[in-house]
């Protein structure tokens, strides 16, 4: 007999993917919605290709902050370059302050619309959960484990790609989960500056008072975002088990 | 085999190592002992340099440790601390594979070399080598860290308070298994210890170590009769020195010929057990046997009070 | 004295090389002859008189030198601010210096030069700043001094000038307004959310069996982003005030306000009920104890240890709702809800930045002052139960 959560877990995942695929077999759910005739279903775009438009967006983003931030993070906790360590941590939290949504309003005039202010957007704001836990992570790594490293001969980069990295991993994951849950989030509100994702369906909605279409775009965001957050917990509880530090 | 010559450390204004010059022999075990911030730990990690002297060198077989670069010199030495530092990650067999893979050797003979020393750990490898550190318990953790450390057959090995996070009745075990590894590989051994038993159980010969300087350097009985410092009196203890110079003889060692009908006594037990065991007995004599039974001889209460004074 | 010689300052070097790049390459001001044109680039030296550049340039000077060699954190501060306010006093004169008398058709903004600029000194200031670790009241203090000198040199009209100031004046009014509307929703919301979430905190700090159903629940509402919660929350609203007339006179319909106070006081739930639970749990038994055991009644335990001593970690939650809820009452704007975010997406369709920044701007002011602010009353919160 499964646990109650697998069950939500894949009958959440299949809803969506049913969705995304035959949505016009949901339509006579949304019909009540509507007023005047207007259309159940989204038709001004393919849902699918909507829904991964979006995910490809932010998955661009999230890997471009996770290399940064992690290579910031490293940098910043060598030796070398101790001395940025106090201002990265200050910059970190005045960056938390600033709302995505300023970001990406000011990329705008920048670089134009579309996609590209919104992966700027992303990225920047999907640095900081990241380098912050990464900053946590290694610094963190028992004393007794790195003194043992070096002790038997380990060169300073092997230690940080053969210990620290490795010890570090579940934190780092988890701000990569933490910024790509953002960012998902974040990126439904690209579609105000032409970026291809299901903010577009909302918007529509938004704009022409249909509210089957609101519906739509928000329940098939916010099941994206939920099954993206549940299926990284779990990789990180597995991560998390084989490494249990005494 | 290895030579210190003026070691120094300075931090800032504070001088936590002072002018040590010692003489390590090959295939013997060292014991270097001392409180708290005596400069014990630093003296031992500047030979395998984790920490750079501020003065003096450092010259194992003739060369100076500094003729290469730290990482590369620290693969030839063996290194143990008392948190034992297994790499929570990987598994038994790949914590003890490390040394040998940095060197480059062939993966058979890693897996020889990682299957010999578990078995010479009492670890069976079938069980225990594709666990994870955390699977072990405290024990089987530190002898793990040994293991490690010998795993690329190191000519010296550096021990910082190996055994201190051990519960009393595995100590003892622990040491024992020291003592006798050391024998078998033939490695020449520094350890650390604030524990005064443990340097006279363990060391061939003593360094006794206070606010960075080398009060005395001897074989152990030495320090209990001619000390050459009041520091090391108090170290060893003047109260049942005449005990801990007992404790240095074994029994096989002091047997006379003959035989008793009093209790046995192991050949390889201190003279301070075979005594307790006669005091306890109430008898007068006592026979010493080997291990396997054989008879070595026999041993008087006044035979062994003889050697309890210089 | 030991005479060594001057050590470069590695991050002093990066953004003097990049402060410098950009005071020579790009840009200090665009002249736009009206709002619509791109507009042309000037550099420093062509847009002020002789004695106001080579001044601006004195003070960057002075602050490059610092960042590169003096290690001494007061005065890499003081000479930081002053490049500041050298720097913003150039772009204010360029200001002026451009615009015909008369004139308020023309655009001048502030170029690429003069953001580089800006963010390269703050940064400096910054970082001698976290050298300096200032306490609680002297950050507050800080803030209050550079937020009022910085509100007097606008009120004084100083930058009146410069594009982003033209457009307040078009807009002063409605500015006026959607600033309030934008604190009502952020504090509003916060401020619901404080009256349910405080209690269900507690409550379920009581009663560990409902925690998991409550924080999984708010951490799921939590993962929906903000537009789809908001248009979610149209259609029910929207049928509410269809329904009850006397919703809809009180203003509850399904476009505007409404929708985004309940989906920000939906958001805001979890991290004041989070860390009233984390902050009820970490109380010490042995003070809750020793309360009961002076016979204190079991709300008067509950309101005067208890919640006493978890209070720096509720207003944690408080500072990360307060700060979340300013920006996303931008989003608000979307579906009519007003607020400073109007501006935002008004400049974003009319690709004018100068109304992107009159919105984004004060946003970022008040999300970084809440921030501020409440971080420092944390902190001095923890240093008297410290030293109690």
């Amino acid at each position: 007999m499964p646990r109650p959560a697998t069950v939500l877990r894949v009958a959440a995942l299949a809803l969506l993917i049913a969705f995304l695929v035959t949505p016009q077999s949901f339509a006579p759910l949304f019909a009540p919605l509507t007023q005047y005739g207007a259309p159940p279903i989204y038709d001004q775009g393919n849902l699918l290709t909507l829904a991964l438009a979006q995910l490809g967006t932010v998955c661009v983003a999230a890997a471009a902050s996770t290399v940064v931030a992690v290579g910031l993070g490293v940098l910043v906790t060598r030796q070398r370059g101790a001395q940025f360590l106090p201002l990265s941590r200050t910059l970190v939290n005045i960056g938390q302050t600033f709302p995505p949504v300023a970001v990406l309003a000011v990329a705008v005039p920048l670089v134009g619309f579309g996609e590209r202010p919104t992966l700027i957007a992303l990225f920047a704001y999907g640095l900081l959960p990241i380098f912050e836990n990464t900053l946590v992570g290694l610094r963190t790594c028992p004393p007794a484990v790195m003194e043992a490293a070096s002790g038997m001969g380990l060169s300073a980069r092997q230690r940080l790609f053969a210990v620290e990295l490795p010890l570090a991993m579940p934190l780092i994951l988890e701000g990569v989960r933490l910024s790509l849950v953002i960012n998902v989030g974040t990126a439904t509100i690209g579609s105000t500056v032409a970026a291809k994702g299901l903010g577009e369906v909302i918007i529509a909605g938004l704009l022409s008072s249909n509210t089957a279409f609101i519906l739509q775009g928000g329940l098939l965001t916010g099941l994206m975002a939920i099954l993206l957050y549940d299926g990284l917990s779990m990789l990180e509880r597995r991560l998390l088990r084989t490494l249990t530090l005494d | 085999m290895i030579t210190l010559e003026s070691l120094s450390k300075r931090y800032g204004e504070s001088t936590v190592v002072n002018q040590v010059s010692l003489e390590i022999e090959r295939n013997s075990i060292t014991v270097i002992v001392g409180t708290s911030g005596s400069g014990k730990s630093t003296l031992l990690r500047m030979i395998n340099r984790l920490i750079e002297p501020t003065s003096g060198r450092v010259l194992i077989e003739g060369r100076d440790t500094r003729a290469e670069p730290a990482h590369l010199l620290r693969r030839r030495i063996g290194y143990v601390i008392q948190g034992h530092g297994l790499f929570p990650h990987r598994t038994v067999a790949e914590n003890i594979a490390t040394v040998p893979r940095l060197l480059g050797w062939e993966t058979a003979r890693i897996a020889a070399r990682v299957t010999e020393l578990l078995e010479v750990f009492q670890l069976d490898p079938g069980k225990y080598a594709a666990s994870l550190p955390h699977e072990l318990s405290g024990g089987q953790q530190q002898r793990v860290g040994v293991a490690r450390a010998l795993a690329a057959e190191p000519a010296v090995l550096l021990m910082d308070e190996p055994f201190g996070a051990l519960d009393p009745i595995i100590r003892a075990k622990a040491q024992d298994d020291l003592l006798g590894i050391q024998r078998r590989f033939g490695t020449t051994i520094v350890l650390v210890t604030h524990d005064m038993d443990e340097a006279f159980r363990l060391g061939d010969k003593v360094a006794v170590m206070s606010q960075g300087r080398v009060l005395q350097y001897d074989r152990p009985a030495m320090l209990l009769i001619r000390p050459t410092d009041p520091f090391v009196t108090r170290m060893t203890g003047l109260a049942d020195r005449a005990l801990r110079l007992l404790s240095l003889i074994t029994a096989a060692d002091a047997a006379l010929p003959g035989t008793s009908e009093g209790p046995a006594v192991q050949g390889s037990a201190s003279l301070r057990d075979a005594l307790s065991e006669l005091v306890w007995s109430g008898a007068d004599s006592a026979r010493v046997v080997d291990a396997d039974g054989t008879a070595r001889g026999r041993l008087t209460v006044a035979a062994i009070l003889a050697h309890g004074h210089p | 004295m030991r005479l060594s010689r001057p050590r470069l300052d590695a991050l002093g070097a990066v953004l003097v090389v990049a402060g410098a790049a950009a005071l020579f390459f790009l840009p200090f001001v665009v002249f736009k002859s009206n709002r619509i044109v791109p507009g042309d680039p000037r550099t420093l030296g062509a847009v002020l008189p002789g004695w106001g550049a080579l001044g601006c340039e004195a003070a960057l000077a002075l602050a490059a030198a610092a960042a590169l060699w003096i290690a001494d954190a007061r005065v890499r501060l003081v000479l930081a601010l002053t490049g500041v306010v050298a720097v913003a006093l150039a772009a204010a004169a360029a200001g002026n210096a451009l615009t015909p008398p008369g004139n308020l058709v023309v655009r001048i903004a502030p170029g690429a030069a003069f953001w580089t600029l800006l963010i390269c000194l703050g940064l400096l200031a910054t970082d001698a700043t976290t050298r300096l670790r200032p306490g609680p009241a002297l950050r507050v203090l800080l803030l209050a001094a550079s937020l009022g000198i910085a509100g007097l040199t606008l009120a004084h009209g100083t930058f009146d000038h410069l594009s982003v100031m033209r457009e307040y004046a078009v807009n002063a009014v409605r500015f006026a307004r959607e600033l309030r509307q934008h604190l009502a929703l952020a504090f509003g919301s916060l401020g619901a959310a404080v009256i349910v979430g405080l209690p269900l905190g507690i409550l379920c700090h009581r009663l560990p069996r409902l925690r998991p159903g409550v924080l999984t629940t708010l951490n799921i509402i939590q993962t929906i982003p903000a537009i789809a919660l908001f248009g979610i929350l149209m259609a029910p609203l929207g049928a509410l005030a269809a329904a009850v007339p006397l919703a809809d006179r009180l203003g509850i319909r399904g476009i505007g306000a409404a929708p985004a106070v309940v989906a920000l006081f939906l958001y805001s739930l979890l991290p004041i009920v989070a860390n009233t639970v984390a902050g009820l749990r970490r109380v010490s038994r042995s003070a809750v104890e020793a309360a009961h055991g002076m016979g204190m009644t079991a709300r008067q335990v509950l309101l005067g240890v208890e919640l006493l001593l978890a209070l720096p970690v509720i207003v944690t939650g408080i500072r990360v709702v307060l700060v979340q809820n300013i920006g996303m009452v931008t989003v608000a704007a979307l579906i009519g809800g007003g607020g400073l975010g109007a501006f935002v997406f008004q400049g974003i369709g009319q690709t004018a930045i100068d109304l992107v920044l009159l919105g984004a701007i004060p946003i970022v002011t008040l999300a970084f002052s809440a921030a501020l602010v409440l971080d420092a009353l944390v902190e001095a919160m923890d240093r008297v139960k410290a030293s109690a």
